[in-house]
């Protein structure tokens, strides 16, 4: 069942004439024929979740919009800057006019009347076709003052970022947006309340916005029927890393892990296993190629309950010729290098863990300096004002935990090669707090 | 044991280098003594005008006179800050932030090699030291390693003056340079605007 990847090579697809040829903004008369409160309530009952990674339920984000007439904002996050995640970049670049469409309804729904599309900078192709697009729907009177002869005015924009993964939070977005440095917000207030240029601002991803056409088309009861009973509807999975068949897959929600990685992609090269993946991005956290595992239907509910996410639908393929060490090395460089430095714990924490993953590369390290690392992790975790430390803490701890051993055996291998000979045996591990032994409350004496 | 000082009794060496601190705070560039070509001022005003508050265009504007100078040189953040009434600190701390602004002179032409999870586990750290042994030390080349371009479909991949190609062998480095040099389409058979969905 194809929504979004129905027409998706088509090489007019990108053309106003190809998109309505297709039934293109048919939906948005449909939705300007309707009050907003109904269209609103067509995505509640469509239960459609947040494709960008939180999975929040787009129908409620859009509910906590209050009603009124001051100024508010609809900001498509198109700033995919997630490792593992390149969906929204095939999205946007071979079916432009349908993330327009959807941003159009979608700001009719909430009664906003200007809206942005932050794009990441690097993505030159796609920020181009959308402009070329947005002229297009312009002239056509599709975006601009009372749309279609309606009361509705919208007013839209691409706005091109210029590298940097902290804007793909949605409060360092606003941030970004307002001519600032991306950096996040404290919450309260939710962006919801108080958001660009302090007005209540509805933000919501690429693909998100681009299944607002398709609820209307079916009715938010029938989309609802479509995947499971809490993940609804199809999702554009983005598999990449050690695959036959790297690329973009649309598929319903629900459907097995495995299906997905050794029936769409190809599975791991000839005479390989998967030993890890990421379900869910570079910040998601990873499990073992096991059975257990890659027999998990592949939805919001099921990934969070194994200990890990669904996120922005990315997964990336470890397979057993790569070094868990190299890949937990990478994920903290890169969170390093993009945190943005305003809280301590994140800012700090992606750092030390970058400096103890070389230590323990190098042949320094001591098995002991794994536990500090994930204590370091679990101190990240829930103390910053955005995920970003979060999204190092939960893929880093989770390698810890699930390939221990094979980080042990790289540290004995790496000492035995710099002739610093065996680290102490690690005998009363518990004691002193494993990767997830409970913290002990500090005690005043 | 001493602690050994530097400028201002600092420990930190080059803490104050960005700053000169003989000199008064910068202030809004005085249009009288700014020249600032024509398009450039029209084409950052429009960008002024599509937003509710004009600081917005603060990144549009620094993508345009960086394309213009070539870098975000102190002339091309004056002549911004110029049109926006803004300082020249405010700019420049907003275009510290970002990756793709340099605030120090760099090639012409930008080649990103995604060096991200994705990309190296299919062998992007060889490419990129290849790419960087490739383009010497042409000074038109700017030859940079980048976290995740969103093409991991086509990893290893590189961005080359913005047209995303991939997946990319170790002599492909070499073409790119040459296609570069002369001004060529980069890679045609590589690009990922001519490429298929995996899963339509």
């Amino acid at each position: 069942m194809k929504q979004l990847f129905a027409h998706i090579d088509e090489p007019d697809l990108a053309t106003l004439d190809g998109y309505s040829k297709r039934g293109g903004y048919e939906m948005l008369r449909k939705a300007l024929s309707m009050e907003p409160q109904d269209v609103l309530h067509e995505m509640l009952d469509s239960g459609v979740r947040g494709r960008g990674g939180a999975g929040f339920a787009m129908g409620k984000k859009m509910s906590f919009i209050p009603k009124g007439t001051m100024d508010k904002y609809l900001v498509c996050n198109a700033d995919e800057s997630e490792p593992g995640a390149f969906k929204d970049r095939e999205l946007m670049q071979k079916n432009p006019h349908q993330l327009i469409e959807g941003i159009i309804i979608g700001a009719y729904a909430i009664g906003a009347n200007k809206s942005f599309i932050f794009i990441r900078g690097e993505y030159k192709l796609p920020a181009d076709v959308l402009d070329a697009a947005l002229a297009e729907a312009r002239a056509a009177g599709y975006v601009g003052e009372r749309i279609l002869g309606s009361d509705h005015t919208l007013d839209l924009v691409v706005h091109r970022g210029a590298g940097a993964y902290i804007c793909g939070e949605e409060t360092a977005l606003l941030d970004a947006l307002e001519g600032k440095r991306g950096n996040p917000r404290l919450k309260p207030p939710f962006p919801a309340v108080q958001g660009l240029y302090k007005g209540p601002t509805l933000i919501n991803n690429v693909e998100t916005l681009m299944n607002v056409p398709v609820v209307m088309r079916m009715g938010g009861a029938e989309y609802a029927k479509v995947g499971t009973e809490t993940s609804t509807g199809t999702k554009v999975v983005s598999i990449s890393g050690c695959v036959q068949r790297p690329g973009n897959y649309e598929v319903v929600l629900g459907t097995p892990a495995r299906e997905i990685i050794f029936g769409l992609a190809g599975g791991p090269p000839e005479g390989r296993r998967i030993k890890a993946w990421f379900p869910g991005g570079s910040s998601a956290p990873v499990l073992p190629g096991t059975d257990e595992y890659l027999d998990l239907p592949y939805d919001f509910d099921s990934l969070a309950k194994a200990g890990s996410m669904l996120g922005s639908g990315s997964i990336i393929i470890v397979d057993d010729s790569i070094s868990i060490v190299n890949v937990a090395l990478k994920t903290a460089k890169f969170y390093r290098h993009e945190s943005c430095g305003k809280c301590t714990p994140c800012r700090e924490g992606t750092n030390w863990t970058v400096k103890m993953l070389e230590r323990i590369q190098s042949g320094e390290a001591t098995p002991m300096d794994l536990d500090i690392m994930a204590s370091v992790q679990e101190q990240i975790i829930g103390n910053c004002l955005c995920v970003l430390g979060d999204s190092m803490a939960m893929p880093i701890g989770s390698m810890i935990k699930h390939f221990r051993e094979e980080f042990e055996a790289h540290i004995e291998a790496a000492r035995e090669r710099g002739g610093l000979g065996a680290a102490i045996p690690q005998v009363n591990r518990s004691e002193y707090g494993g990767a997830y032994a409970p913290l002990e409350p500090a005690t005043v004496s | 044991v001493t602690v050994k000082r530097f400028a201002h009794g600092s420990r930190v060496p080059g803490w104050d280098e960005a700053a000169d601190l003989s000199k008064d705070p910068s202030v809004v560039p005085d249009p009288a003594t700014t020249p600032v070509p024509a398009h450039v001022r029209a084409e950052i005003e429009a960008k002024m005008a599509a937003y509710p508050d004009i600081r917005s265009a603060a990144m549009p504007a620094l993508h345009i006179v960086q394309r213009e100078h070539g870098w975000c040189s102190p002339t091309a953040i004056e002549q911004a800050a110029c049109v926006m009434r803004l300082t020249p600190a405010y700019l420049t701390a907003v275009a510290t932030f970002y990756d793709m602004f340099s605030t120090t002179p760099k090639g012409r032409h930008d080649v990103y090699v995604c060096t991200n999870i994705s990309c190296s586990l299919r062998g992007a750290d060889a490419i990129y030291q290849e790419m960087l042994s490739a383009a010497g030390d042409d000074p038109d080349f700017h030859v940079q390693s980048f976290e995740c371009l969103g093409a991991c479909d086509i990893a290893p991949m590189a961005s080359v003056d913005g047209e995303y190609v991939g997946p990319l062998e170790a002599e492909d480095c070499r073409a790119i340079v040459e296609d570069v040099k002369a001004g060529r389409e980069v890679l045609p058979d590589k690009q990922l605007r001519k490429r298929k969905a995996a899963g339509a």
